[in-house]
């Protein structure tokens, strides 16, 4: 539409232009790697409760078939990406800042690569909002930029306003990535398919695709591809660090700015993935779950940089290989951005279903960090935060462990972007103090709800220990008196008060099943980071 | 090979304390040039002097604090203090002088608190304030512009007069100063005149100032001279905003509220008040402005704390040079505000993104 091209766009406070990297990963179109020897998947490839193993060692499994199953309302399944037998069930390093290991299935492929029966939704407009829901949740599909956020859920409007401006995120901000770039280049018509299922389960006013104006061959292809479709656009917006978060594009797209404390869907707004589309269309058009996806293998220890679609589950040494790369050239493997992304530990880690990008590094490449000079307060980093923080003031609270102050300050809209550690003339890991400082908050909040527990269960065992009383008191009066009124009056008291302690039992477990929930799904909080060489800093 | 680990983001602007530090002397060279074209080469050999003097007191500070030196005389931000005290001193100060400012403005005002980052205070105008007080006269022995020197110093004349107070044969010092273009104003007032009598006497053109050999004060704009010198801290200035090394709320909130309350009293009494433009372009303004008050170590850290900070500037170096006991006053209205930085921080904060708003 030609609309689309003079929409209306809004800034946002602050921004950086790190150097792109990105043109020599989209040379060639996205390869298909030749299928793994081994698939290993973790059943943690997302924000929520890990999915249950429904398959044992020794099963033989078909393309397509769940080898877990979603275990929560925050869950989603696990997909065998190609046909092969079960070798192992049990812990297996993967893709994590810890470095630590977790529950994997790996699936030896039979090189047969045979389907598991499935076939199209004929008239998705014809299905219940609740059943079309339910085919993502079944296919797997998660939010492919990063998040791993189950979409299904995003799905659901649920009792929030409508849905008034769907955003399709085509920023892709991050320098090096260029798996959605290379996906809107060659399968537009498959993205703007997807999309108009997403806007339709959310009954969505209008749809918008946003794309930055660094990636002129994508913004054609998408254009050319809804450019039929009432109620989608397109539009370019100016290519600038970090205008991905979803927040902020949301503020570029709108101009509105989600509160704070509240969702994007609470002011009528929802913003999906480019490749989360794709996949949707792919469950929805030809009944396949989620089993590959896009990743960019990039990074100087590769010669022939690229996009491939690889299977979940693959090892990324294998694609690294595949893209003529050194595996022993490599210093520092990066998963996702290098604005964002996490250093791995061993370069033979599946690819998830959150693995964007990988970089392969070489020494020359990305330069060790420089050594931390004492802060000047220059300003940098509040001209760079897009969330208009004072990363400057928040880095003394957060020294100095002033977690009230650091608070004060909104250290939770610190969107960790990293903008402000990039900017910073005197090398200080501002965002790392600041994932520190929050972790911190977080475990000063954990503590506080069992100290709480713990006296909740204190005041139990003096009113058990009163009634138990009471109960032998009352047993003694029975005796006396078989038919003392005062006496059953007090026996029914005490009936409640049980009752009300078994409600109070089955709560705290609820809360306390709650608390273990919460701290599963957040990333382990970070190591402390280094302090400046400065002596007397304190 | 083990693969290396460390946190995000793995990539960094080029930039550090050493490159700002850099650029901030490089944008210096404008102001230094008109500044030696009017006044002679005495400025160059205090910088000289200062740059020194500032390297040996801050290897050892650092040395005993037990500090890392190089990593530390490499950020060069005790060169940039040294060349910021020896600009704001008369150029045929005594070696000294010079050195005494310095020794206040890195050991005191700043190793003593902390070192780079932790100084409350701007060091090269403590050490500019220090030596103020303790030594009114040679703080205040000018030269006026060479157009209306009896005698022009060469640097090696003047080198003598600065490390040995040696001038040359039938010169004296009283001859060769006065009063910069402020201290005569503020003088002449206070004594009763108006500035259009000043200006009679004193605004006069060059051909008949040379006759009476008498030094005009008035320039185009600003003091004789100091408007060029003004003139070329202000293009210097500029470039860094440009470059971004610096921000625009401070100097132009200092500069608008200077301009402002002096049009405001020029407008009401012309007689007593000189205008918006001689303020501007008179003494350290345009230094101060893009120099001094942005020291970002010293300075308030939000923008609208920064609007704040530099208004405060601009309206007590006025409220000095007009009613204080000081023709100049940059380097109090200065260290004045930084006394107020630690609340203006406190109360002024951007709107961070969700809260408020729309």
């Amino acid at each position: 539409m030609m609309q689309a091209i003079r929409r209306r766009l809004w800034a946002f406070h602050g921004g950086v232009h790190p150097v792109q990297h990105k043109h020599v990963s989209t040379e060639r179109p996205i390869q298909r790697p030749r299928l793994p020897r081994r698939i290993v998947l973790p059943l943690h490839q997302h924000i929520g409760e890990p999915a249950d193993i429904v398959v044992k060692v020794g099963d033989h499994v078909l393309k397509g078939q769940a080898v877990a199953h979603a275990s929560g309302y925050v869950s989603a399944p696990v997909h065998a990406p190609t046909s092969g037998t079960v070798v192992e069930i049990g812990e297996a390093p993967i893709p994590h800042p810890s470095g630590l290991t977790a529950p994997c299935i790996v699936i030896e492929p039979d090189g047969e690569d045979r389907w598991i029966e499935h076939g199209p939704v004929e008239n998705y407009r014809e299905l219940a909002p609740s059943a079309l829901r339910n085919i993502i949740r079944e296919a797997g599909i998660v939010g492919l930029g990063g998040a791993g956020f189950p979409t299904y859920i995003k799905l659901n409007p649920g009792h929030a306003k409508a849905i008034d401006t769907l955003i399709l995120n085509g920023v892709e901000c991050e320098p090096y990535i260029t798996c959605d770039d290379m996906l809107m280049r060659e399968r537009a018509a498959e993205i703007v398919s997807g999309l108009e299922i997403v806007a339709h389960a959310l009954q969505a006013r209008e749809s918008v695709i946003a794309i930055e104006d660094n990636k002129p061959e994508a913004f054609h292809a998408m254009q050319e591809a809804c450019k039929d479709i009432p109620d989608m656009s397109v539009v370019q917006v100016p290519t600038m660090y970090p205008s991905g978060d979803s927040k902020l594009l949301a503020k570029i797209v709108t101009g509105k700015e989600v509160p704070s404390d509240k969702l994007s869907i609470h002011i009528g707004l929802t913003c999906v993935n480019v490749g989360t589309v794709y996949a949707v269309h792919r469950a929805i058009h030809h009944g396949e779950p989620l089993l590959s996806r896009i990743v960019t293998v990039t990074g100087k220890a590769v010669d022939q940089a690229c996009n491939v679609e690889a299977l979940i589950g693959t090892p990324m040494d294998e694609l690294i290989r595949q893209c003529d790369g050194n595996v022993s050239r490599i210093e520092r493997l990066i998963m996702g951005g290098p604005m964002m992304g996490f250093a791995l530990h061993r370069a033979d880690l599946p690819i998830i279903k959150t693995t964007n990008c990988i970089i392969a590094a070489t020494a020359a490449e990305l330069q060790p960090p420089r050594p931390v000079m004492p802060c000047i307060r220059c300003g940098a980093c509040s001209d760079a935060c897009p969330a208009n923080l004072l990363p400057q003031q928040l880095y003394w609270f957060a020294k100095t462990k002033d977690v009230e102050k650091a608070q004060e300050y909104n250290l939770f809209d610190c969107i960790e972007c990293g903008a402000c550690s990039y900017v910073c003339p005197s090398n200080i890991p501002l965002v790392q103090y600041f994932r520190y400082a929050k972790g911190d908050v977080w475990t000063r909040e954990r503590e506080k709800e069992k100290s709480e527990i713990a006296r909740r269960r204190h005041e139990s065992r003096q009113k058990r220990l009163e009634r138990e009383k009471a109960e032998r008191e009352a047993k003694r009066q029975q005796k006396k008196s078989a038919v003392d009124p005062a006496a059953m009056a007090e026996k029914g008291q005490s009936e409640a008060a049980a009752a009300m302690q078994r409600a109070e039992a089955r709560r705290d477990a609820a809360l306390r099943e709650a608390e273990k929930h919460r701290t599963e799904g957040r990333p382990r909080p970070p190591t402390e980071p280094a302090e400046p060489r400065n002596g007397d800093a304190e | 090979m083990p693969l290396l680990t460390p946190t995000s983001p793995h990539v960094q602007a080029p930039v550090s304390v050493t490159t700002v530090m850099l650029q901030v002397l490089l944008a210096l060279i404008p102001g230094l040039i008109a500044y030696v074209w009017f006044f002679g080469w005495g400025v160059v050999i205090n910088i000289g002097i200062a740059v020194v003097a500032a390297l040996i007191a801050e290897t050892v500070m650092l040395r005993i604090r037990k500090q890392p030196v190089g990593q530390y005389l490499w950020d060069l931000s005790a060169v940039v203090t040294a060349v910021l005290l020896a600009l704001a001193l008369p150029p045929l100060s005594p070696w000294w002088i010079t050195v005494i400012g310095v020794f206040f403005a890195i050991v005191v005002a700043k190793q003593l608190y902390g070192g780079l980052g932790y100084n409350p205070f701007n060091p090269a105008m403590v050490g500019y304030v220090v030596l103020l007080v303790s030594f009114p006269v040679e703080m205040t022995s000018w030269l006026p512009i060479s157009d209306f020197r009896s005698y022009d110093l060469g640097f090696a004349e003047s080198a003598a007069f600065i490390f040995g107070g040696h001038l040359p044969a039938g010169i004296t010092f009283d001859a060769l100063t006065e009063a910069s273009p402020l201290d005569t104003l503020k003088n002449n007032l206070g004594q009763g005149n108006t500035v259009s009598e000043i200006r009679a006497q004193l605004g006069l053109d060059d051909v008949t100032s040379l006759l009476l050999s008498v030094t005009p004060i008035f320039g185009m704009i600003g003091g004789k001279g100091w408007e060029w010198v003004n003139a070329g801290f202000l293009l210097g200035g500029l470039w860094l905003i440009y470059r971004k090394i610096i921000g625009w709320q401070i100097p132009v909130a200092m500069l608008a509220s200077l301009a402002l309350i002096s049009g405001l009293f020029n407008a009401y009494n012309p007689e007593h008040y000189a205008t918006p433009l001689f303020h501007l372009f008179s003494g350290a303004v345009m230094l101060g402005a893009f120099f001094i008050a942005t020291d970002p170590v010293t300075a308030a850290a939000s923008g609208p704390g920064r609007l704040i900070y530099g208004v405060g500037i601009g309206l007590l170096i006025y409220i000095i040079r007009a009613w204080g006991g000081y023709p100049d006053s940059i380097a109090f209205a200065v260290l004045l505000m930084n006394m107020a930085v630690p609340l203006i921080d406190d109360h002024f904060k951007p709107r961070v993104f969700g809260h408020g708003g729309k």
